[in-house]
């Protein structure tokens, strides 16, 4: 683990004494029952910690610098990917990847926003805010996925669309507002799974799936929890709380009962200790999930979608 | 969601638009031009100020007077209220506020829908009430508006609605958002269907009510000078570090940029609806 969050370190610090042990152990000393034991509370300590998360924690799991990204899924799960670039209009958006690829050898286009590692590459993928032409290219791809009937599989992972002039000017709530109507119409399967943060329109622009995932560890909230504090409390401090109000958890949204279709689940400690366990665990609910649309035909496939996002609504009347 | 700032910060629009339906406010200041004004020259202007062409915002009701024919609105889903199914709570809980803002309005959320006609021509029509809430979208509202379009597509009959909103309601959290995917779900059931659809965007149009249906019009028309964008100003201000521009995120920015066909003045506002309707309801 390169990175820690504040939770984690008591158990990256048991993990380094055990390293250490195990690098002072040879032939003459034995540590091996002191390793299995620090091992034994080392599990424990973690089953506890993770066992009992705030919402602020998940929130910052969510977003933690090791997580897998977008690129990291596709390298995991899928097979015989090629990216394609550019919205035939103004720019290609490296916020937001999009190419095509194999699932267990089924043809698919896969669609996610990509945050960077490194300062550098967090700079070039624009912390994983999309521009118009992001959301643009990714309609592109999936009119195309249309046209040659491939299922869509949409990995969402943002703070939010970029707030910006240049944004506002090419007509950032456009982008976002023909994403929705148009992914409404697709007749090829489109399974969503959010991946980490799932930020206000900029996710949802490309999230109106026949079936919505989250992971374990992701959250999903119609703004920020520093947004939504800076309103409330003129306070952008005071996420921790607004994270709290927000109920943005995947358990949360689960319990609704009509927004999500599955919470997948991480390796204890999250995706990020483990990308191959994490990614296994994805592979097999996109293909469980697949399998059940298979079964319908575009224009049930478009009906289906339809009236499970219909039926978002709690009113009294 | 700006109405939450506006507790803090002076007040603005809401509280002028207040001022010029008052009958004991015999003076009003313009906000946009500053003169001092005979409110009821402003009244009797449609609440526009005669100096600077400022268009004050005006409550559902009076939209609703001003653009269909006399006597021909009939409303639906008046009685549909918004539930605290998440308990939120901040300074004061979702529940309270929701009950504060039924008081103050005598019922109903932060939109009117219903169906009428305009110059005989007839329309189902939503009409947008920043007063309730800063007209913000949560599953009443989203309801509401999805319902009124499934009309449109029953009757043919073209839909308009007219926006003023903050964007989604925060309170609602999750199925705030799911609103925006909903009422442009059934956009596509329009387009689908040649059923048309006018969004007419009026001070101030922002958020996820901007990036969902509001920017889908076959027809986007927007009234002079209204603040309509995806990311509030303050937002952009703190990201990027500069002050914007003048006029940014206005209507005339909008049509400069290709994102509204045109700019309708609201004393021409029936008439140019029912030039548009004449057109794409030609049998
Ligand atoms: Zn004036």
């Amino acid at each position: 683990m390169q990175h820690y969050l504040d939770f984690e370190k008591p158990i990256v610090d048991l993990q380094q004494k055990i390293r250490e042990l195990r690098d002072y152990s040879t032939d003459n000393v034995d540590f091996s029952s002191e390793i299995k034991k620090l091992e034994k509370k080392a599990t424990k300590l973690r089953d506890e910690i993770f066992s009992k998360l705030s919402r602020w924690q998940r929130t910052q799991l969510a977003r933690h610098q090791d997580r897998p990204y977008t690129l990291d899924y596709i390298e995991h799960v899928f097979t015989d990917w090629f990216e394609v670039h550019g919205d035939r209009n103004f720019r290609d958006d490296p916020a937001l990847v999009c190419g095509f690829a194999r699932l267990d050898g089924e043809p698919c286009a896969v669609i996610g926003h990509q945050k960077g590692r490194d300062t550098k590459s967090k700079v070039y993928r624009n912390f994983g805010m999309p521009n118009p032409e992001g959301y643009r290219k990714a309609l592109r791809v999936m009119k195309m996925a249309e046209q040659f009937g491939l299922p869509i599989f949409c990995f969402v992972d943002t703070p939010g669309a970029f707030p910006g002039i240049g944004a506002e000017e090419r007509g950032q709530a456009e982008a976002i507002a023909r994403n929705l109507r148009e992914m409404a119409a697709l007749t090829v399967p489109v399974i969503v799974t959010i991946t980490g943060e799932g930020g206000s329109g900029g996710a949802l622009a490309i999230a109106v799936g026949n079936r919505v995932l989250m992971l374990q560890y992701s959250v999903y909230a119609v703004i920020s929890p520093e947004g939504c504090a800076a309103i409330l409390w003129s306070d952008g401090a005071r996420g921790p709380e607004a994270a709290e109000a927000l109920k943005l958890t995947a358990a949360d949204i689960d319990s609704l009962g009509c927004v999500i279709d599955e919470v997948v689940p991480e390796p204890v400690g999250g995706a990020h200790t483990d990308y191959v366990l994490a990614a296994a665990n994805l592979k097999r609910s996109l293909k469980k999930h697949l399998g059940e649309l298979q079964a319908l035909s575009g224009e049930e496939l478009v009906e289906q979608r339809y009236q499970k996002f219909r039926a978002m609504t709690r009113v009294q009347e | 969601m700006a109405w939450f700032k506006r507790k803090k910060k002076p007040l603005t629009g809401a509280v002028e638009a207040k001022k010029v339906q008052m009958p004991e406010g015999v003076w009003t200041k313009c906000k946009n031009c500053d003169e001092i004004i005979y409110t009821k020259e402003i009244e009797r202007n449609l609440n526009v100020c005669p100096k600077c062409d400022y268009h004050f915002r005006i409550s559902a009701r009076a939209r609703i007077d001003l653009v269909l024919d006399g006597g021909s609105f009939e409303e639906v889903d008046a009685g549909m209220q918004s539930v605290d199914f998440l308990g939120f709570k901040d300074s004061k809980k979702y529940k309270e506020r929701i009950k504060a803002a039924l008081a103050k309005a005598g019922g109903g959320d932060a939109i009117v829908c219903g169906t009428g006609a305009i110059e005989g021509l007839p329309v189902a029509v939503g009409v947008f009430d920043f007063s309730f809430m800063g007209g913000s979208m949560g599953s009443v509202v989203g309801e509401k508006i999805t319902r009124i379009m499934e009309k449109g597509l029953e009757l043919k009959c073209p839909v308009i609605i007219f926006s003023s909103s903050g964007g989604a309601r925060m309170q609602e959290s999750i199925l705030s958002l799911m609103q925006m995917a909903k009422t442009s779900a059934v956009l596509a059931k329009l387009k689908a269907e040649g059923v048309p659809f006018i969004s007419v965007l009026t001070d101030p149009t922002t958020g996820g009510v901007t990036a969902s249906f509001a920017m889908l019009g076959d027809i986007n028309m927007a009234e002079p000078k209204a603040l309509i964008g995806f990311a509030g100003p303050r937002v952009i201000e703190q990201t990027i570090r500069q002050q914007l521009p003048d006029g940014f995120q206005r209507s005339e920015f909008l049509l400069e940029h290709g994102m509204v066909d045109m700019i309708v003045q609201r004393q021409e506002m029936k008439a140019r609806l029912a030039q548009i309707l004449r057109i794409f309801t030609k049998s």
